[in-house]
C-alpha cells in the first residue's frame, strides 16, 4: 500500500510535491475560483448580514432560513436544481440565451455562481454575529458625531466587525476551496475550466492511483488547516483585546 | 394630552427672564410595546434644562427623538437661541434631519467609546468631521481647553478599556464637545457610575455649564444633579411632561415640590464675597441677602449653589438678637400652604428676589398670625453646598 508511506515521504521527498500540469491547472483554478467567490460573497454577503442583523422585518426569518439551507442540503440537490434553473432548458438559461449569453452550467461562471450560493452561510454568518454584537450604539455615537451612512460603514461597522469579516473571508475561501458535489452537478470535469482540486483527486481515486490523490489530499488538508489555525489564533487575541470592560 | 401643561414663566425671577424667541419646541407622540410618549414643551435655550423622572418615564426616549436618534412620524422640533438668527426646525411634517447634519452633541448613559480607537483616535473621529468655519468663528472652547476642562490631557494615548468609568466618560463629553455643538443632550451621564466616580465627574459638569455658551439638555432622575446643574426643569412621568419651570418654581411650588432628597427646600446660586478665618465661615451673597456657612475651600468670588433646607428655616416676628441663628434676614411671606389636616406646613417667602421655604407647624402660623404679605424675619439654622 504506497500511500501508507507517502505520509511520511512528504516530510523527507521534496519530488513528492511536483505535480503534473493537469495537477497545476487544477490547483490555479481552485484558487482562482475561491478567490473570486470570496470577493463576490464579502461584497453580497454584507447587505444580506446587514439586513439580518438589523431589521425587524417578519422576512428576516424567511430569508435566514434560504440563505442557510447550503448547511444542511446535499450539494448535489443544490446543484440539481442549479443545473436545471440555469440549464438551456431552465428559466434563468432561456433569459441568458435571449440576451446573448452562453448558459452557465460547465463554465468557469457556473461554478463561481453555484459556488457563491453554496458558500453563502458560512460568509453572512460571521458577518452577521460580529454585526449583531456590535449593537447599535457605536453607529448612534458615530451619528452624533456627523458620520454620515457610507462614512459609519467604513469607520465604524468595518473595523468594529473586523474579526467577523476575516472568519467571513477565510470560512467562504476555505469552503469554496473543497467544494465536490455542487462543481460535479453544475461543472462537470472540463480540465483548465472546470476540473478543480476535488474533482482531481475524485478522479485519481477512481482510476486507482492513490499515490496522487494522496498528494493533492495531503496539499488541501494542510492548507485547510493552517488557514483555519491562523484565522482562531488571530480571532482569539482580537476578542480579548476588543471586548474588554466597559468599551464597545 | 391632558396632562401636558405649559409652564406658567413669571417675569420676574431672574433664571425665567428669557426673549421668548430663544427657546426650544419639542412635541412627539411614541407608541410602542405599551408605552406612550406624548409631549408637547416649550422651554428656554438658556442654561442647562433638566429633564427628571422616574426610570420608564420616557426622559431617554424623549432625549432621543429630539436628536433624531429615535424616528417617530408624529414629532416636531425646532429651537433656537442666540447662536441663530432664525429657528432651527429639525423634524416637523415634511422634514426630517438626520442626526449626522444636526449639530449637536450627545453623551450616552454608557461612554460608548470606539473600542478601536485610542482616546486620541476618538477625540479625533470628533474633530475630523467637525464644520470648519462655524468653529473657528464662534466657539469658545478649543481642543485645548475642552482636555483640561475635563482633565485628560495624561490618557490621550490609551485604549478606552484602560480607563477608569470616570475617565471614560469624561472622555466621551470631551469627545461630544470636540464636534463644536449648537446643542448639548445628555442621558444620564453619571447614572452607570458608583458614587465616588459620580463626585468624581459632577465637579467637571459644573465647569462645563460655566464655561459652555450652549443649551445643554440634561437627562437624569437624580435630584442632586439637578440641584447641582440644573436651571430649569421638565418633570415627566409616565410618558408625559407634568411640570416645567426654572429649578426655583419647581422646588417652590408648595402644591407639588419637587423634593431635595426626603425634603424640601430651595437652592440658590451665590458668590463668595467674605472670608472668616477664625472661625472657618465664609458668606455667600445671594440675590437678596448674604448667608454665613462653612467655608467649603472656594475662592473668593467664586459662584457656588448653596441648598436651603425647609427643616432648617424657621420664621420670627422680630430680629431676634439673643438667637445662637447667625443667619437671619429680613423677608416676605408670599403663600402659605394649606393643608387642615396636616401638622406641618410649607411657607413661602421672599428674601429680595429670592425665595425660600420654611417648614412650620401649622400651631406656629396661627399663633404668629403669618399671613401673605406680612414682613417677617427668616432665621436659617444651616445651609450647604450642594
Amino acid at each position: 500500500m504506497p500511500f501508507i508511506f507517502s505520509g511520511a515521504a512528504c516530510l523527507v521527498d521534496p519530488s513528492f510535491f511536483s505535480f503534473s500540469d493537469a495537477d497545476l491547472a487544477a490547483i490555479v483554478l481552485t484558487l482562482k475560483l475561491a478567490s473570486v467567490v470570496t470577493l463576490l460573497l464579502l461584497v453580497i454577503a454584507t447587505p444580506i448580514a446587514w439586513w439580518l442583523a438589523r431589521s425587524r422585518s417578519w422576512l428576516v426569518g424567511p430569508v435566514s432560513a434560504v440563505v442557510s439551507l447550503p448547511l444542511v442540503l446535499p450539494p448535489t440537490v443544490l446543484g440539481f436544481y442549479l443545473l436545471i434553473l440555469l440549464g438551456p432548458q431552465g428559466p434563468v438559461g432561456q433569459a441568458m440565451q435571449w440576451l446573448g449569453f452562453n448558459t452557465l452550467p460547465f463554465s468557469f461562471g457556473g461554478l463561481v455562481v453555484a459556488s457563491v450560493l453554496y458558500s453563502m452561510p458560512f460568509v453572512v454568518q460571521p458577518i452577521q454575529n460580529a454585526m449583531q454584537a456590535m449593537g447599535a450604539r457605536p453607529l448612534e455615537v458615530a451619528a452624533t458625531l456627523r458620520a454620515g451612512p457610507v462614512d459609519r460603514f467604513f469607520s465604524v461597522i468595518l473595523p468594529l466587525s473586523a474579526p467577523g469579516f476575516l472568519t467571513a473571508a477565510t470560512l467562504g475561501f476555505a469552503h469554496t476551496l473543497g467544494e465536490f458535489g455542487v462543481v460535479l452537478m453544475i461543472g462537470g470535469n472540463i480540465p483548465g475550466e472546470t476540473k478543480v482540486l476535488s474533482v482531481q483527486i475524485y478522479d485519481y481515486v477512481e482510476t486507482l492511483d492513490y499515490a496522487q490523490a494522496h498528494k493533492l489530499s495531503a496539499l488541501m488538508l494542510g492548507f485547510s488547516f493552517v488557514v483555519l489555525l491562523l484565522l482562531y489564533t488571530f480571532n482569539r487575541r482580537a476578542r480579548v483585546s476588543f471586548n474588554a470592560e466597559g468599551s464597545l | 394630552m391632558s396632562a401636558v401643561m405649559n409652564a406658567e414663566i413669571s417675569a420676574d425671577t431672574p433664571a425665567n427672564r428669557f426673549d421668548s424667541d430663544k427657546h426650544l419646541h419639542a412635541q412627539f407622540y411614541v407608541q410602542r410595546d405599551g408605552f406612550v410618549l406624548d409631549v408637547d414643551m416649550r422651554i428656554p435655550t438658556d442654561g442647562v434644562t433638566a429633564i427628571f423622572g422616574p426610570s420608564g418615564c420616557g426622559k431617554t426616549t424623549l432625549l432621543r427623538c429630539m436628536a433624531g436618534l429615535e424616528q417617530t412620524p408624529h414629532g416636531r422640533f425646532s429651537w433656537r437661541d442666540h447662536q441663530f438668527a432664525s429657528a432651527q426646525i429639525w423634524q416637523d411634517e415634511q422634514h426630517f434631519v438626520p442626526t449626522h447634519k444636526r449639530p449637536l452633541g450627545y453623551v450616552f448613559q454608557e461612554a460608548s467609546l470606539f473600542a478601536h480607537l485610542t482616546v486620541n483616535g476618538n477625540l479625533a473621529y470628533a474633530k475630523k468631521r467637525r464644520g470648519k468655519t462655524a468653529a473657528a468663528r464662534d466657539h469658545v472652547l478649543n481642543d485645548d481647553a475642552i482636555l483640561h476642562l475635563l482633565g485628560i490631557e495624561h490618557v490621550l494615548q490609551r485604549k478606552p478599556h484602560e480607563l477608569s468609568g470616570g475617565e471614560r466618560q469624561r472622555v466621551a463629553i470631551a469627545r461630544a464637545l470636540m464636534i463644536h455643538p449648537k446643542i448639548l443632550f445628555m442621558d444620564e451621564p453619571l447614572a452607570s457610575l458608583d458614587d465616588n466616580r459620580k463626585r468624581e465627574v459632577l465637579p467637571y459638569l459644573e465647569k462645563l455649564k460655566t464655561q459652555l455658551n450652549i443649551p445643554i439638555i440634561y437627562v437624569t432622575h437624580s435630584a442632586d444633579e439637578i440641584a447641582r446643574l440644573a436651571d430649569h426643569v421638565v418633570v415627566m412621568s409616565q410618558g408625559e411632561v407634568v411640570r416645567h419651570g426654572s429649578l426655583a418654581q419647581i422646588l417652590t411650588d408648595l402644591n407639588n415640590p419637587l423634593k431635595l432628597g426626603q425634603e424640601a427646600g430651595v437652592v440658590v446660586t451665590g458668590q463668595i464675597q467674605e472670608k472668616d478665618e477664625q472661625w472657618h465661615l465664609m458668606q455667600v451673597a445671594f440675590d437678596g441677602g448674604a448667608v454665613w456657612l462653612k467655608d467649603s475651600g472656594h475662592e473668593m468670588g467664586d459662584y457656588v449653589r448653596i441648598r436651603l433646607l425647609a427643616k432648617d428655616i424657621s420664621l420670627s416676628l422680630s430680629h431676634a438678637q439673643d438667637s445662637s441663628i447667625q443667619n437671619i434676614l429680613p423677608c416676605t411671606i408670599c403663600q402659605i400652604e394649606d393643608n387642615p389636616q396636616a401638622a406641618y406646613t410649607l411657607v413661602k417667602v421672599h428674601v429680595g428676589k429670592s425665595e425660600l421655604l420654611a417648614r412650620l407647624t401649622r400651631k406656629a402660623v396661627a399663633q404668629l398670625d403669618l399671613s401673605v404679605g406680612k414682613d417677617v424675619w427668616v432665621q436659617i439654622k444651616s445651609a450647604a453646598l450642594v
